[in-house]
Formats: C-alpha cells, structure tokens, sequence
C-alpha cells in the first residue's frame, strides 16, 4: 500500500516549489498520523499493566501480611484486623459454576435455535432480543432480582425444591428475605446467557452447509445432525465461549451484591446466604476505613484479576488455536 | 401394521421401531430448543414489564427536572456530563487504535493488539473501579472526572473493535483512486477513509456508551458521595448520578425510594434500549452499504 502511495506521491511532487512544501507537509502529515496511532495502540496495552500493577500495589500491605494464606482463610472480620478470602471464593466458584451449569445448556440450544430451526424472520427478531438482554444495567437486574425474583423464589420455588429434593444437603431450609446464594447464581445465569448463546450461535453458522446436507442426506434426523456434525465442529469454540462467560459471571459485582444477602460463612445449602470476591468489594470498599481493610479488598481484586484474565486468556488461545472456533477471537 | 406378511397398502406412511424412536429424539430435542429460547425472551419481557409498570408511576416532569426529594434531575444531568467525558476520551482513542490496526498493523502486531483489547473487554468492571480509586481518588477525592475515566476504558475496547470492522469495509477502490492522485496517506485516510467510515463509527460509539451508561460498580467507587439536590457539570467533583443512586436506594430497603429507583431505571433502560437498537439498525445499514 505505501510503496505505490509514495510513488504517487514523487510524481505529484516534482516540479513547483509550492509542490515541494507539500510533500514535506504530506511527510510530517504521513509521521504524525502514523504517531498518534501507534501512541493510541500503546495506550491500551500501557492501560491493562498499569491495572495490574495498581491492583497488586493496592494489595500489598494484605499480600505481605496474609501471602497466600489469604486465599483459603476463612475468617473476615473487618472490626478485628482478619481477613480470609476463602469464603468469598468459595461463593464466587460457586454462584459462577452454577450460573454456566444452568446457563450454558440453555445458551447453546438458544444458538442451536436461532442457526437450524428458526424461520428467517423469527431469527432477526429474536436474536436481537436474546442480545437485549445483555444490555440490562446489572444494577437494574439486581433490582429486579432483589424485589422480583427473590421474593418469588422464596416463596415458590426454594419450599418446592427443599420437599422433594431436601435429603440433598444443597436443598436446605430456605431463609425468610429470598436473598440467597441461588438468587445470585440465577441472576448471574441470566447474564451469562446472551454472552455464550451469541457467540455460538456465530460459531454454529460457520459449520459448512455441505457437511450438514451429506449428514441430512444419509438420513440423519436434525437431532443426529447436530450431535455428529455442528457439535463436534464447534465444541472448541463453544468452550471458549463458556469460558467468557464464566469470565462475566466471576467479574460481576453490583446485582450479585445486591441479592446474594452478604453472608460471611460457608454453607452447603444453595438457600443460605453468601458472598463472593466481586460482591464483597462493591460492598464493603466505600465504608472500609482502615488500610489493611482496603488492602484485603484490593487482595481480592487480585484473585479477580487473576481469575478474569486467565478465563479470557485461556478462551482467546482455544479461539485462536483451534479451527471453527474463530468467532470467538475475530 | 395390520396381521398377515403383506403390509395394509392403505395405512398412513409413519416411522415405527427405531425410525420411530430417532425422530421423537430429534422432535424433542428441537421442542427443547425452541423452549430455551422462549425462556431467554420471556425473561427479559418480565424485567422489562416490571421496570416499565412499576417506573411508569414515578415519572412526570418533576421526577425529571427537579432535585431531590422530588425528582432526580441532577443525577440524570450528572449521568450526562459523567457519559460525555468518557466518550470525549475513548472517542478519539478508540478509532486512533483502529486505525492503528487496519492502516500500520502487521498481522503479529494486530494480532497482540486485538488480543488486548479483548482483554480489556474481559477486565470487570469493579476492578477498573478500583483501579482508577487507585490512580485518583485515593488519597484525594472524589470526582465525576475519575468515573468517566473508569467508563473510557469500557468503551474504549468496544469503540476500537467496532470502528475497525467498519473501517475494514470501506472499499480498497476509494484508496486505489486517492492513490492514484497522489494523495498522501494521512491525506487519503482523513479526507477518505474516515468520513466514509464515519456513520459506522459514531453507531459503535453509540453502542458503546449505551453499554457504560449503566455502569455501577465503578462509580460507586469514585463518584458516590454527593450532594442529590445539586444541579452541577463540574466534572471535578464527585457527581449525583443515575447508577450508584439506583444502587443506594436499593440498599435502603425504603418502599418509596424504590419507586424512585424503578423510575430512574425506567429512564436508564429506555435510552439503552433504544440507543442500542437503533444504533445496532444503523450499523447494519451502514455496513451493508459499504459491502455493496
């Protein structure tokens, strides 16, 4: 591209003196674009060490005070100086494993929907839809959750669940406000959903027609279509896509916070109260008024950072390693 | 089947034995989906019917222009100012580095470059809120300018994403012409490139805002104590805004400032909804104008 530009360039160039000034002007012009790109593109990468390292120095007083104790301590108790986050990830690996449980089966059937059986005008109406919901503020979908959802699950279903299933110790007694580590994880399964089931559906659409049709055309039902040609084609891609999802479920803070009732102990029960990394720090940050306090927090937005990035790291290689998964990494 | 070994020629034609048992699968299975679907879409009708029946009673011309106790003015002004400094830095930044990619960027390069981005696409946002706590708060105050600065990197990734796949579209025969004339390149891209692309650019910063604009976590980091009676742009101070006061209200468990906290989330979900579906229609238009 440039060779032929610059060669256009010469040619324009040569002759008057006013030409000459140009060029010189196009040169500088040609430099400072080139500059202010790259000085952009720099920023960015300059932006996520910069988060790394302000997070791990934000932590340091907890990091050199607990080590790596901090992760499985599970005690926190801001009034007396000790801090654990073993709890916290608990709920977090929790609420994020049961939101992709729940989520992820109903995400890829959502793709499997929107690719193979939907009519055209049904798809263009409800894929967008799918992705609205994405768009929710969490705040207002853990407004919702708080008032709505929690409630209702409280009164309907948890009782329901506890009868039938309680001899499984997580289906215990369910507690009086609804606020629990179950509401949490179906909220977080909501916002999962669109995340995995746009992206699949993507991946779903890059399955070559003609291995479908040879598939169709030895008298495979649609069912055996999908189980032997769009589904191991695509499983790479639908890993990674449940991956950023599950990258999406351990980062939110906000509706989590507000509907999962801020419990500090372990429970096997889904119905009890809990927390998680994420939730603890939106929480608990704009009151904390000692160091050691802040720090703890911050030490838990390390664990996040860690866990976020590597979810994002490891979903980005299978996308770009593995064929048929491009839609996740573009 | 009727008895005898010469099947009844008039009996309708249906799958029996395994045939039978394969195509109930398969009827299943396609019941199952379409059933995950309508749960998906009947969920967001459910969280939209609620904002919109329970927020319809809050809002009326006072709920929008005055300040607290009456209304929430000042937070939906505070939202606006917070928005238009965010963009006011992603913006530019944004395309620079989509640029970046589709005029300099070797394939490695591109290749780290997009790979970044996702990343900062993938941060969550309460880490980003403690970050830029770190960078500017900390130590100092609050302010409206360090929560913009927190939802500039939400958008920045989406921004620089979003403009480098309509800038890739903008067709090789316009460069070819500029080319030809002798133009420079930074001439080409500003006077060419860009103003060809630009429909597509403004849409993806459009969807990007409407995806900050709901933000919380950050904010409630940098700009939550404030003054809700005051009117005030100054970005300086920390600024009333729709987010974090939807979060407080909800915290308070107080019936009537939950109507307040509906009716703000009604305002907030509109803009949202109609920004991002009319910014999604426009993307497409404009894309498939330039493919054509």
């Amino acid at each position: 591209m440039s060779a032929p530009a610059s060669a256009a360039a010469r040619v324009a160039g040569r002759g008057a003196s006013v030409s000459s000034l140009r060029k010189r002007a196009d040169q500088f012009g040609d430099r400072a674009l080139f500059g202010v790109c790259l000085l952009a593109a720099l920023t960015a990468g300059a932006v996520i060490v910069l988060v790394g390292y302000q997070i791990v120095h934000g932590a340091s007083p907890a990091i050199s005070k607990y080590g790596f104790a901090f992760i499985y301590e599970t005690v926190w108790q801001p009034n007396f100086g000790v801090f654990g986050a073993g709890s916290l990830l608990f709920g977090t690996a929790v609420t994020s494993a049961f939101a992709l449980l729940l989520g992820a089966p109903i995400a890829i059937a959502i793709g499997l929907f929107l690719t193979l059986l939907a009519p055209a005008g049904v798809r263009g109406v409800v894929g967008p839809l799918v992705e609205l919901l994405a768009a929710i503020p969490s705040v207002i979908l853990g407004f919702w959750g708080l008032l709505v959802l929690a409630p209702f699950l409280q009164e309907h279903v948890e009782p329901t669940l506890h009868g039938t299933f309680g001899f499984i110790p997580i289906f215990g007694a369910q507690e009086t406000t609804g606020l629990s580590v179950f509401t949490a994880s179906l909220i977080l399964t909501i916002m999962v959903i669109p995340i995995i089931a746009s992206i699949s559906r993507d991946l779903f659409q890059s399955v070559p027609a003609e291995l479908q049709d040879g598939a169709a055309a030895l008298g495979a039902t649609r069912w055996e279509v999908v189980r032997g040609i769009v589904l191991p084609t695509t499983t790479s891609g639908v890993v990674a896509a449940c991956l950023l999802g599950l990258g999406r479920a351990l980062g939110e803070a906000i509706a989590v916070s507000q509907v999962i009732g801020a419990g500090s102990e372990i429970q096997s029960s889904l119905f009890k109260t809990g927390d998680t990394l994420a939730s603890r720090i939106a929480l608990q940050f704009p009151g904390a008024l000692t160091e050691l306090h802040k720090a703890s927090l911050f030490y838990c937005g390390v664990i996040l950072l860690v866990l976020g990035l590597a979810s994002n790291l490891v979903a980005q290689w299978i996308g770009r390693r593995f064929a048929y998964a491009g839609a996740v990494a573009r | 089947m009727s008895s005898g070994a010469i099947p009844d020629p008039t009996a309708p034609l249906t799958p029996s034995g395994n045939l039978r048992r394969r195509a109930l699968v398969s009827r299943a299975a396609e019941i199952g989906a379409t059933t995950a679907a309508a749960i998906a879409i009947a969920v967001l009708a459910i969280v939209i019917w609620t904002v919109v029946s329970r927020g319809a009673k809050a809002i009326d011309l006072d709920f929008i222009f005055t300040g607290y106790p009456t209304g929430v003015g000042p937070m939906l002004l505070g939202t606006i100012v917070i928005a238009l400094v965010a963009t006011a830095m992603a913006m530019p930044l944004g395309v620079l580095i989509a640029l970046f990619l589709t005029e300099y960027a070797g394939a490695r390069g591109a290749r780290t470059l997009k790979l970044t981005l996702d990343l900062l696409n993938g941060l969550p946002s309460i880490i980003l809120g403690l970050f830029v706590f770190a960078l500017l708060v900390d130590h100092k105050q609050q302010s409206a300018f360090s929560g913009a600065v927190a939802l500039a990197i939400i958008e920045l990734p989406l921004i620089a994403r979003g403009s480098q796949e309509v800038l890739q579209l903008v067709p090789h025969s316009l460069r070819e012409a500029s080319d030809a004339l002798g133009v420079a390149r930074w001439r080409a891209v500003l006077t060419v490139t860009l103003p060809t692309a630009l429909g597509g650019i403004v849409t993806s910063t459009v969807l990007a805002v409407a995806r900050a604009a709901g933000e919380t976590a950050p904010l409630i980091l940098t700009t939550s104590v404030f003054d809700p009676k005051a009117f005030s742009v100054n970005p300086f101070e920390a600024l009333p805004n729709v987010p974090t006061w939807i979060y407080k209200l909800s915290e308070e468990g107080n019936p009537e400032g939950f109507t307040e906290a509906w009716g703000m989330s009604l305002l907030l979900v509109s803009f949202i909804l109609f920004a991002s579906l009319g910014a999604r229609a426009l993307l497409a238009r404009s894309k498939r104008k330039l493919s054509s």
